[in-house]
C-alpha cells in the first residue's frame, strides 16, 4: 500500500481526467456511439459475425453448382433470383459469389472481424490503460467498418450484379464494364467499401500502435507484454504500412474505370470496342495488390497466433515455450512478409532472376513460421492441458497451421508453382493456412474471452461439440482440394463438366461439398451457444481461467476506465504458469516478485 | 410451402438446442460443479479424442494418397516436365514426412498431457540448443530445397537451345484461344489489337512482310521433340495458357508478350497407348457412359487458368503432338495470312 501514491503519481493524465468523468450513458452513447473499447470491440465482433454468416453461407451456395454442376436447385433460386433461372446459377453468379466469399472472409471477417474485435478489447486491458489512445478515433474506425460493411452487402443487389473478378480485382477484368457484368456498379461499390474499410483499419491500427508504445502501465516493459500484444502491435504495423498501397491501387483503378486514365490499361479491344487506352500495365496493379496482399496474410494470421499463445500457455498451464523467440519471429514474420510479395506472380513473365529471388525469400519465413510451430508443441509438453473450448481451436490451429504452411513450400518455389498456380492446390493452401487457422483463432479467443466481453460463461459442452464438427469438416472439405488441383484443376471455375479429363474428379467435389453443407451447419451450434450464453450462461468469475494476464483483475461488470482504482502495477511475465516455489498453478503479473525469486 | 418447412426446421432445431443446453447444465449440477469447468473426464474424453484424430488425419492422409494418385496427371508430356516432376516428388516427400512427424506429436501431447488435478505442469519456459536446433535444421532442409528448385526454375525458365524453336504466337481473347505459326521464316510478323479488322481477327500488320506467310489456326499441332517458344498476347483481360500435361503455365497480359518455351517429347498417340493413360480413360469414359455422355479420347489441352469472365470455366484448345511428317502435313493445310487477307 506504500507503493500508492507513487503507483497513482506514474498514472497518466488520461486517468485523471478520467475521475471526472462521471458521466451518464444513454442507449446511443453505451451501444452505438460508444467510445469505450470494450463495446466497441464487441461491435467489431457482431458486424464480423454478421459478414462471417453471409460469406459462409455464400461458400454452400457455390459448392453446390460445384459438386453438382448445372443441376436445378430450388434454394438457389430462392436466394438469387434471376441469377439462378430455374434454380441452375449463372456463371457470372459463380463468379460473383466466389469474389464477395473471399472479400468477406478476408477483409471483413479476419481482419476487422478479428483483429478488430481482440486488439481492442485486449490492447488497453493487456497493457493496463484506461482506454485506447483515442477513444473517438476508435468509434470513428468502427463507423468507418460498419459503412463499409452496408456498402457490401448493398453490392449484392445491383442490377448487374456484385464485383465477380474475384478478391484480386485484377484489371483489366474489373477496371472494364464490358469485361463482364460484375466490373460495372458491383465494381464501383466494391472500391466505395475497400476504400472506407481501409480509412477504418488505418485509423484502427494507429491508435492500436499508439497505445501499445505509451499507454503501457507501470512495471509492463516491452519484454512483459503479453504475446497477444506483440502481435496485435505488429499486426498493426503491417497494416499501416501495407493498406495505404491498397488504396493507392485501388484509386488508380477508380480513375481508370471513371476518368479515362491508362494506368492498368493498353491496347485493349473488348466486347468488340477498341479502347483508347494505351500504355499502362495491369502488372503494376498486380504488383501494388500484393504489396498488401501477401502482408495481409499476417495481418490476418498473427492475431490468431497471438492469441493462440495465450490460450496454449493458460490451458497448458505451462509458460509459453522460448518467448523470446516467438516475438522474434512475430518480427521476423513482419519483416519477410514486406518482400515476397512475388510469388504470386511467378507466371507473369516477370524476370526469370526475379522469380529466384522471391523464391528465396519466401522460403525463408517458413524458418520463424517452424520456430513458431514447435515452440507452441513444446508449450503442451509436460504440460497440465485442461481441455477448453478455447484450447481445441487453439491445438487446432496449430495443427492447420503445419498443415498449410508444409504446402506453401510447394507453391513458394517458383518452379513448382508452374503448374499448380492458380489450382485448387492453392486454394487448399491458402484456406488451410490462413482461413482456417485464422478462424480457429478467433473462435478461441472468442470462447476464451467471452467471459471478458460479456460477463457470462459459454456451454462448454456446446463447444466442443462445436470444435469437433469444425474440425473435422474443415479438413474434410480442404485437404482433398490438394488433390483435384495437383490433377490440374483451376480455382474459379464455373463447373468442370467442360473437360472429360476432370470427370474422375467429380466425386471428390460431392466429398468437398457435402464437408462444407457439414461444416457451416456446425457453425449454428456456436452462434446458438454464443447468443444464449449472452443473456442467459452462467455469471463469470472474474478470472474464469485461472490466467495471470491483467485483464482478468478488471471487475466483471465493464466500467469505464477499466479499474475503479488505480491501475494495477506489473511486476512480472505473464507466463509464470506452475512456477515452482508458488502455491498455486498461476501467478497473475500483478504479484510481486518474492524474495530471491528469479524473474524467469 | 418450403419456407414453412425452413421455418419449423429452424424452431426445432432452436429447441433442441435449448433442451440439450439444459441437459448439460443439470448434469454438471448434479456433480456440483458449474457446466463451464473443465472436469478431469473431459480433459480425458478430449484427450483421447485428439489422439483419435491425429490417426485418423494420418490414415486419411494415406487413404488419399492410394487412393487418389492414379487420378492425378498422368506423366509429363514435356523435356523440363520430367525434371518438374522429380522436383515435385522429393518436395512433397519432404513435406509428406514434416507432416506424419509433427501432426502426431501434437496430438500425442495434447493426449499424453492431458489434465488432471493431482498433476502440476512442469515449468519449462526455454531452451536456446533445442530452438536453435529447430531452426537450423528446417533452415539446412530448405537451403537444399531452394537450390533445387532455383536450379530447375532457371533451367526451364532460360532454356538453352541446340535447335531453333518453333515460333507460336498464343492469342487469348474472351472466351477463345487462337494461334499463330511464324512460317517459313520462323519470324511473326507485327501485330497489335489496334489493328484488328474484319477477318483480320487478331490484329496482324499485313504491311510487315514477316507477317505474310504467318498462319492462323485454331489448335495447336506440335512436332515432337523440336523446342517450341510460345509468344502469348491477349486481345482484353489477362488470360492465362495452362498446358497442365505439359507442366507449363504464361500469363496472358494485354498491352505486352510474354514467353515461355518447352520441348513436347511424347506424341499424343504415345500417350493413349500409355497403360496409365489406358486405365485412367477406362475410368473416365465409365463414368461418362453411366451418364450418357459420348466417350472421351485422351487429349492434350491448352486451359484458360486466370479469371476472365463468365465463361472463363470453357476456354479451351486442343493440342496435337505428332512426329515431324504429320506435322509438316497439317501446317502445309493451313493457310497463310496473305492468302486469307
Ligand atoms: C465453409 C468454409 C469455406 C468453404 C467451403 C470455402 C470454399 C471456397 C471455395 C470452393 C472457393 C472457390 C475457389 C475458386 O473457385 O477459386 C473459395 C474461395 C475463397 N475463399 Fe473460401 N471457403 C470457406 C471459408 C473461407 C475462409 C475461412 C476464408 C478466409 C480466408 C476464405 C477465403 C477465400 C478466398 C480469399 C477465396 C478466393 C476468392 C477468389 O478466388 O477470388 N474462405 N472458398
Ligand atoms: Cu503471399
Ligand atoms: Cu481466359
Amino acid at each position: 500500500m506504500a507503493d500508492h501514491a507513487h503507483d497513482h503519481a506514474h498514472d497518466h493524465a488520461h486517468d485523471d481526467h478520467h475521475d471526472h468523468e462521471h458521466h451518464v450513458d444513454n442507449f446511443w452513447t453505451k451501444y452505438v456511439f460508444s467510445i469505450d473499447h470494450k463495446m466497441i470491440a464487441k461491435q467489431f465482433l457482431i458486424t464480423g459475425m454478421f459478414m462471417g454468416i453471409i460469406g459462409v453461407f455464400m461458400s454452400m451456395l457455390f459448392r453446390l453448382q460445384l459438386a453438382w454442376p448445372g443441376e436445378s436447385f430450388p434454394i438457389l433460386e430462392t436466394f438469387l433470383g434471376k441469377w439462378a433461372p430455374d434454380g441452375v446459377m449463372d456463371p457470372n453468379m459463380y463468379l460473383a459469389l466466389v469474389t464477395i466469399h473471399g472479400t468477406i472472409m478476408v477483409f471483413f471477417v479476419l481482419t476487422a472481424g478479428l483483429s478488430g474485435t481482440f486488439s481492442n478489447l485486449l490492447i488497453p486491458l493487456q497493457v493496463g490503460a484506461r482506454d485506447m489512445a483515442s477513444g473517438f478515433l476508435n468509434m470513428i474506425s468502427y463507423w468507418f467498418f460498419a459503412a463499409s460493411s452496408v456498402v457490401m452487402v448493398v453490392s449484392l443487389f445491383v442490377e448487374t450484379g456484385p464485383a465477380s473478378g474475384g478478391w484480386t480485382v485484377y484489371p483489366p477484368l474489373s477496371a472494364l464494364p464490358q469485361a463482364m457484368p460484375g466490373s460495372g456498379a458491383g465494381m464501383t461499390l466494391w472500391l466505395v467499401s475497400m476504400t472506407l474499410f481501409i480509412a477504418g483499419s488505418l485509423i484502427g491500427s494507429l491508435n492500436y500502435i499508439v497505445t501499445v508504445i505509451n499507454l503501457r502501465t507501470k512495471g509492463m516493459s516491452m519484454t512483459r507484454l503479453p504475446l497477444t500484444i506483440w502481435a496485435f502491435l505488429v499486426t498493426a504495423i503491417l497494416g499501416v504500412l501495407s493498406f495505404p498501397v491498397l488504396l493507392s491501387a485501388a484509386l488508380l483503378l477508380v480513375f481508370d474505370r471513371s476518368m479515362g486514365t491508362s494506368f492498368y490499361l493498353s491496347d485493349i479491344m473488348v466486347a468488340g470496342e477498341m479502347l483508347t487506352n494505351q500504355g499502362g500495365s495491369p502488372i503494376l496493379f498486380e504488383h501494388l495488390f500484393w504489396f498488401l496482399g501477401h502482408p495481409e496474410v499476417y495481418i490476418i494470421l498473427l492475431p490468431a497466433l497471438g492469441i493462440t499463445s495465450e490460450v496454449i500457455a493458460t490451458n497448458s498451464r505451462k509458460p509459453i515455450f522460448g518467448y523470446r523467440a516467438m516475438v522474434g519471429s512475430i518480427l521476423a514474420i513482419a519483416f519477410l512478409s514486406f518482400i515476397v510479395w512475388g510469388h504470386h506472380m511467378f507466371v507473369t513473365g516477370m524476370n526469370p532472376f526475379l522469380g529466384s529471388v522471391f523464391t528465396f525469400t519466401t522460403l525463408l519465413i517458413a524458418i520463424p513460421s517452424a520456430v513458431k510451430a514447435f515452440n507452441y508443441i513444446t508449450t503442451l509438453w509436460k504440460g497440465n492441458i485442461r481441455f477448453t473450448p478455447a484450447m481445441l481451436f487453439s491445438i487446432g490451429l496449430v495443427s492447420t497451421f503445419v498443415a498449410g504452411g508444409l504446402t506453401g513450400i510447394i507453391l513458394g518455389d517458383s518452379a513448382l508453382d508452374i503448374n499448380v498456380h492458380d489450382t485448387y492446390f492453392v486454394v487448399a493452401h491458402f484456406h488451410i493456412v490462413m482461413g482456417l487457422s485464422a478462424i480457429f483463432g478467433m473462435f478461441a479467443g472468442v470462447y476464451h474471452w467471452f467471459p471478458k466481453m460479456y460477463g457470462r460463461m459459454m456451454n462448454k459442452s456446446m463447444g466442443y461439440l462445436h470444435f469437433w464438427l469444425t474440425f473435422v469438416s474443415a479438413y474434410g472439405v480442404f485437404f482433398p482440394m490438394h488433390f483435384t488441383g495437383l490433377a490440374g484443376l483451376p480455382r474459379r471455375y464455373y463447373s468442370n463438366a467442360e473437360f472429360p479429363i476432370f470427370d474422375e474428379l467429380q466425386d471428390i467435389n460431392v466429398i468437398i461439398t457435402m464437408f462444407a453443407i457439414g461444416g457451416g451447419i456446425a457453425q449454428l451450434i456456436f452462434i446458438f451457444n454464443f447468443f444464449y450464453s449472452m443473456w442467459r450462461g452462467p455469471k463469470a468469475p472474474q478470472n474464469p481461467w485461472k490466467s495471470n494476464t491483467l485483464e482478468w483483475t478488471a471487475p466483471v461488470e465493464h466500467i469505464h476506465g477499466n479499474w475503479p482504482g488505480a491501475i494495477p502495477e506489473v511486476h512480472r511475465w505473464a507466463y509464470d504458469y506452475s512456477k515452482p516455489g508458488h502455491e498455486e498453478d498461476f501467478v497473475p503479473q500483478t504479484t510481486p516478485l518474492k524474495d530471491g525469486e528469479h524473474a524467469h | 410451402m418450403s419456407g414453412i418447412m425452413t421455418l419449423i426446421v429452424l424452431v426445432l432445431a432452436v429447441l433442441t438446442a435449448l433442451q440439450l443446453i439444459r441437459i448439460f447444465e443439470l448434469s454438471s449440477k448434479a456433480r456440483q460443479t458449474a457446466e463451464y469447468e473443465v472436469t478431469d473426464r473431459d480433459n480425458n474424453n478430449q484427450g483421447w479424442l485428439m489422439l483419435l484424430f491425429g490417426i485418423g488425419l494420418i490414415v486419411s492422409l494415406f487413404w488419399m494418397l492410394y487412393e487418389w494418385s492414379p487420378i492425378m496427371l498422368p506423366k509429363p508430356a514435356s523435356a523440363h516436365g520430367t525434371e518438374y516432376d522429380d522436383l515435385m516428388t522429393i518436395s512433397m516427400i519432404v513435406i509428406i514426412t514434416m507432416f506424419v512427424l509433427v501432426q502426431p506429436i501434437l496430438f500425442y501431447f495434447a493426449w499424453k498431457y492431458r489434465g488432471s488435478k493431482d498433476r502440476k505442469a512442469t515449468y519449462y519456459e526455454h531452451n536456446n540448443r533445442l530452438e536453435f536446433i529447430w531452426t537450423i535444421v528446417p533452415a539446412v532442409v530448405l537451403a537444399v530445397l531452394i537450390i533445387y528448385g532455383m536450379t530447375t526454375w532457371s533451367n526451364v525458365m532460360n532454356p538453352k537451345n541446340e535447335q531453333e524453336p518453333l515460333v507460336i504466337e498464343l492469342y487469348a481473347q474472351q472466351f477463345k484461344w487462337t494461334a499463330r505459326y511464324a512460317g517459313q521464316d520462323n519470324q511473326l510478323g507485327y501485330a497489335n489489337v489496334r489493328l484488328i479488322k474484319d477477318a483480320n481477327v487478331i490484329g496482324v500488320d499485313t504491311l510487315d512482310t514477316k507477317g505474310s506467310d504467318d498462319k492462323i489456326t485454331t489448335e495447336i499441332h506440335l512436332p515432337v521433340g523440336r523446342p517450341v517458344l510460345f509468344k502469348f498476347r491477349s486481345q482484353d483481360v489477362i488470360h492465362s495458357a495452362y498446358f497442365p500435361h505439359f507442366r507449363a503455365q504464361m500469363n496472358c497480359v494485354p498491352g505486352m508478350t510474354t514467353l515461355f518455351q518447352f520441348t513436347p517429347t511424347v506424341t499424343t498417340a504415345e500417350m493413349r497407348q500409355d497403360a496409365e493413360v489406358q486405365a485412367k480413360v477406362a475410368r473416365i469414359n465409365q463414368i461418362r457412359t453411366e451418364k450418357g455422355l459420348e466417350a472421351y479420347a485422351y487429349d492434350y489441352l491448352l486451359l484458360c487458368n486466370k479469371i476472365c469472365g463468365s465463361a472463363h470455366y470453357n476456354m479451351q484448345m486442343n493440342i496435337v503432338v505428332e512426329s515431324e511428317e504429320e506435322y509438316a502435313k497439317w501446317l502445309a493445310e493451313q493457310k497463310t495470312v496473305a492468302e486469307t487477307l
